[in-house]
């Protein structure tokens, strides 16, 4: 089963690697995505995630769902956490479940790209200086432009 | 027309507010709604020209068609993961 969401409380990743799985397969990959304690030179103390939830909800399912079509099987779970995290705290779990591994690499990877391009989600350093900043992020395209791409694959 | 306009993260600093109700003529196009923004002066004229955005929670082009009440969402580079 196709799983996607957006939460506000710690990633049980036990939980969602469960969400994944079956007898007819052979690989079963767990991606987690944690908050670093630098950047850019900078030591940092933590991380503010926000996010527009109303969309960020759908936008997350839609490339679940995309990612289950390259994997080949519905399993793919992806929680994505919003609010304040710690260093080493996990801000987004991928687990994802094959017949074979290529598929499962192909498919984690594409949900984090896919992440990273068009979530609305965005997220502010703590510096242990002090300050804090919006991280520089990527300009999303319009669907339109997705589609596109998607129709000549 | 009145559609609303929401603001997230560092666009909703820029402009110390989340949200704002726009009045705009019939037929109007986002990129009428960015022009009207950016017209108002500071803060508003710090907005980029092409922002991403989203109407009714789904990415859109600078063309598009804007209808009464309409959810325009200003979505600052996105950072996720």
């Amino acid at each position: 089963m196709i799983h996607a969401s957006i939460v506000h409380t710690p990633i049980d990743t036990a939980e969602v690697l469960s969400r994944v799985g079956a007898p007819e397969d052979g690989a079963v990959l767990l991606f987690l995505g944690t908050v670093r304690n630098h950047a850019d030179g900078q030591s940092v103390d933590g991380m503010t995630y926000e996010s527009y939830e109303r969309m960020a909800g759908p936008v997350l399912t839609e490339i679940a769902h995309e990612a289950a079509e390259k994997l080949g099987t519905d399993r793919v779970a992806v929680v994505h956490r919003v609010g304040q995290l710690a260093i080493g705290e996990v801000s987004v779990a991928i687990a994802v479940s094959s017949p074979h591994r290529a598929q499962a690499y192909d498919a984690s990877r594409y949900v984090i790209e896919e992440i990273k391009k068009r979530l609305p989600v965005w997220k502010r350093e703590h510096y242990s200086a002090g300050h804090s900043e919006w991280v520089e992020g990527v300009k999303p395209l319009p669907k339109r432009t997705a589609t596109v791409g998607e129709a000549t694959r | 027309m009145s559609v609303q306009a929401l603001f997230f993260a560092a666009y909703r600093d820029l402009l110390g507010t989340s949200s704002l109700d726009v009045d705009l003529p019939e037929g109007a196009t986002v990129a009428d709604l960015v022009r009207e923004l950016r017209s108002r002066g500071a803060p508003y004229d710090a907005l980029p020209h092409e922002p991403a955005v989203a109407v009714n929670r789904a990415y859109a082009l600078h063309s598009e068609q804007l209808a009464p009440g309409d959810e325009v969402a200003f979505i600052p580079p996105v950072a996720g993961g």
